[in-house]
């Protein structure tokens, strides 16, 4: 398990201060509220419900090891919910564990396990609805129908979770973490598997995803849409059952990411559609059956990624205009490019290629011949799908040869003109 | 038995000593040597060690094994002097001829690897290059060893093996191409795997991309081939053709050869 090596400095300082804030304590129906609860199976206080018609405003509830089962606890006063060695919270598969309506409510250290599944409303293990600066962090959470679910938040932190569903099909599970209309979140160091979708953002503004692992869910490791501004680094999202797929969304910043072996005939690696002004930097692509797919990814900026061993690097739609590929390493891969058009609207400069067969005479480290992408075979079994078993025959090895010297069915200008020689650092 | 171990054991030791031989070893030493120095990766290498297999290893095995035949003429012509069973000289014959070719192919193409060491990957992949290029030998051996014994004249010989290659190795493909394209309505998927198991070259060379393109081949229709070759089903109908392949042109050999008034 990563701890996170730091919060946003401005998230974490607003969350800090506003910790600090007590609020005088007001009249509870027993006696005087408490600045600490403990609630332990055998003590006094046997329930988190309990708990929190005594504690104060801004005071602790601290709960001790132990099997809890309750009916959905409501925190409605701005508190701090602490486990002690993760007691656990069961739904029983039947309901809602938690459900925070309250600002600066802190909830760590727990095991939430079993959610209930409905079909007419999302219950999750932690539902955060209508409040700010909440923090979430290390809860373990097993068997949640949806897991951390944000609902109109703001300036919360979910950090270093570990999520892990355990539902087969589609329909009876949920996200693993859920925002929706919500801002200014951080979301860090979380472990996310076997949900729907991993991590899923709808109407999601400035947030920080980082240092996340989301692996094995059953459709997408990320999935996003309308949420501009956000930016996502160092996560990796390996294994899913349709790699990430990210829509409608201006502003994004994509750094660092690891999008390994999503294998299957709709799986991406990185799905683009409807993506304009982003950026796309030093991310990994490995063992996908299709490494990034652009759909209408206007002004993309793709620069130091790495494409490797991947069956189509990069699958470029004749939507995305004014893309830029510029010092990228591609190896290994069984096609660099495909494209469903003869015309060029993106831009390569500076990539490797490791197909490339060209020279350089001056030693400047720049190929002196351009590279063209998109072979002809990519070409012909984009248009007949069979003939992918014709893959390095002889003979589609002479037709590429053939169209290499005289292009008819590639793009002509699609080409880097400034292919690199060597392995881009 | 004794007559085939006999027969095979003079061609061996023949074959052994034709600079061909030892050019054909040489060359798969150096190209291997060489791609391994430039890539530095011998992934890359093998990689493009699958096409040149594909190519090379059946024109080899179909030119030098008519060529080497018809030069054995005077000796098959002195053996049959003797009493003995055609259909063995024709198996030593086959063998004589096939088993030197193989182990000038594997010796040339595994040493440079086994020198510069490998990994586990590398090592299936290697494997995977060896077997399919001893199969092709086996194969394409076999159909030159029927064309020498068939064509009296050298020249047609000669032409009707290089026919035979360009066939299988170039325009079949390009045939297969052009069914996709007018038939491309239709779900092809299951005619194409036919299709692949008509050719050996094909079938040879879809067992390799199963290993090296893996990605690509998790496509949609890729799966669909993945699954046929990964099932038990798919291995036997391939080693089931593969046979056939070099079990036929044997046979239609040996009847020829029997018949045949030298």
């Amino acid at each position: 398990m990563r701890t996170p090596s730091l919060l946003r400095p401005g998230a974490a300082a607003l969350l800090l201060s506003l910790a600090a804030v007590t609020t005088p304590a007001l009249a509870s129906p027993v006696g005087a509220a408490q600045q600490v609860v403990n609630v332990s199976p055998t003590g006094p206080v046997r329930s988190i419900r309990q708990a929190l018609t005594m504690v104060a405003r801004g005071g602790t509830i601290i709960v001790h090891p132990g099997v809890y089962s309750d009916t959905t606890i409501v925190v409605s006063l701005p508190v701090t919910i602490m486990g002690e060695k993760y007691p656990v919270l069961d739904g029983d598969g039947v309901r809602q564990i938690m459900t925070v309506t309250a600002d600066s409510v802190t909830v760590r250290g727990i095991a939430f396990r079993n959610v209930g599944v409905a079909f007419t409303e999302d219950l999750a293990a932690i539902k955060v609805v209508r409040a700010r600066y909440c923090s979430i962090s290390d809860n373990r959470i097993d068997n949640g129908f949806f897991g951390i679910y944000l609902q109109e938040a703001q300036y919360c932190a979910v950090v270093c979770n570990v999520i892990r569903g355990t539902h087969a099909s589609d329909a009876t599970s949920g996200n693993g973490i859920h925002l929706w209309h919500s801002r200014d979140i951080v979301i860090q160091g979380n472990r996310v598997s076997g949900h729907r979708d991993g991590i899923y953002f709808e109407f999601v503004r400035a947030t920080h995803v980082h240092d996340n692992i989301s692996m094995g869910n059953l459709r997408y490791g990320l999935h996003f849409m309308f949420s501009d501004s956000c930016d996502y680094e160092g996560n990796t999202f390996r294994h899913n059952g349709a790699g990430v797929a990210v829509m409608y969304t201006h502003n994004v910043r994509m750094v660092g990411n690891h999008f390994t072996d999503n294998t299957g005939s709709a799986a991406y690696g990185l799905l683009l559609k409807e993506i304009s002004d982003s950026e796309l930097r030093d991310n990994i692509f490995s063992g996908n059956t299709s490494g990034l797919y652009a759909d209408g990814a206007t002004r993309l900026n793709a620069h130091h990624n790495t494409f490797i061993n991947n069956g189509w690097a990069l699958k470029l739609q004749s939507s995305t205009e004014d893309a830029t590929f510029t010092a990228n390493n591609f190896a290994g891969n069984t096609f660099d490019v495909s494209t469903n058009s003869r015309s060029a609207n993106s831009t390569f400069r500076g990539n490797y290629w490791s197909e490339y067969q060209g020279y350089d005479l001056n030693r400047d480290g720049v190929g002196d011949v351009p590279y063209r992408p998109v072979r002809l075979t990519s070409v012909v079994v984009a248009r007949y799908e069979p003939a992918l078993i014709l893959l390095r025959s002889n003979f589609l090895l002479l037709m590429d040869a053939a169209e290499r010297v005289l292009p008819a069915l590639t793009p002509e200008t699609l080409a880097d003109s400034a292919p690199a020689m060597r392995w881009v650092k | 038995m004794n007559t085939m171990m006999k027969v095979l054991k003079y061609q061996a030791r023949d074959a052994i000593r034709s600079r061909w031989l030892i050019a054909y070893a040489l060359f798969f030493l150096v190209v291997t040597d060489a791609l391994l120095r430039f890539s530095g990766d011998p992934v890359k290498a093998q990689l493009s060690l699958v096409s040149i297999v594909l190519f090379v290893v059946p024109l080899v095995a179909i030119v030098f094994g008519t060529v080497y035949l018809y030069n054995a003429r005077e000796f098959v012509e002195l053996i049959l002097a003797q009493p003995v069973d055609r259909r063995q000289t024709y198996c030593g014959l086959y063998l004589g001829l096939t088993l030197p070719l193989i182990v000038t192919f594997v010796v040339g193409l595994a040493l440079p690897f086994v020198l510069n060491g490998l990994d586990a990957l590398a090592w299936g992949r290697l494997a995977a290059l060896l077997v399919a290029g001893t199969v092709l030998t086996c194969v394409f051996t076999a159909i030159a060893t029927s064309i020498a014994v068939k064509c009296e004249d050298r020249l047609r010989g000669l032409g009707a093996a290089i026919g035979v290659w360009l066939l299988v190795t170039i325009v079949y493909d390009g045939f297969v191409l052009l069914v996709l394209a007018v038939l491309s309505d239709y779900p092809l998927e299951r005619a194409t795997l036919g299709l692949m198991m008509a050719n050996p070259i094909d079938i040879a060379r879809v067992g390799l991309l199963l290993r090296f393109d893996g990605a690509a081949m998790m496509g949609y229709t890729g799966a669909v081939f993945l699954k046929f070759f990964s099932g038990s089903a798919g291995m036997v109908v391939a080693t089931l053709a593969l046979t056939a392949w070099i079990i036929a042109p044997i046979a239609f050999g040996v009847r020829v050869f029997q018949r045949k008034d030298f």
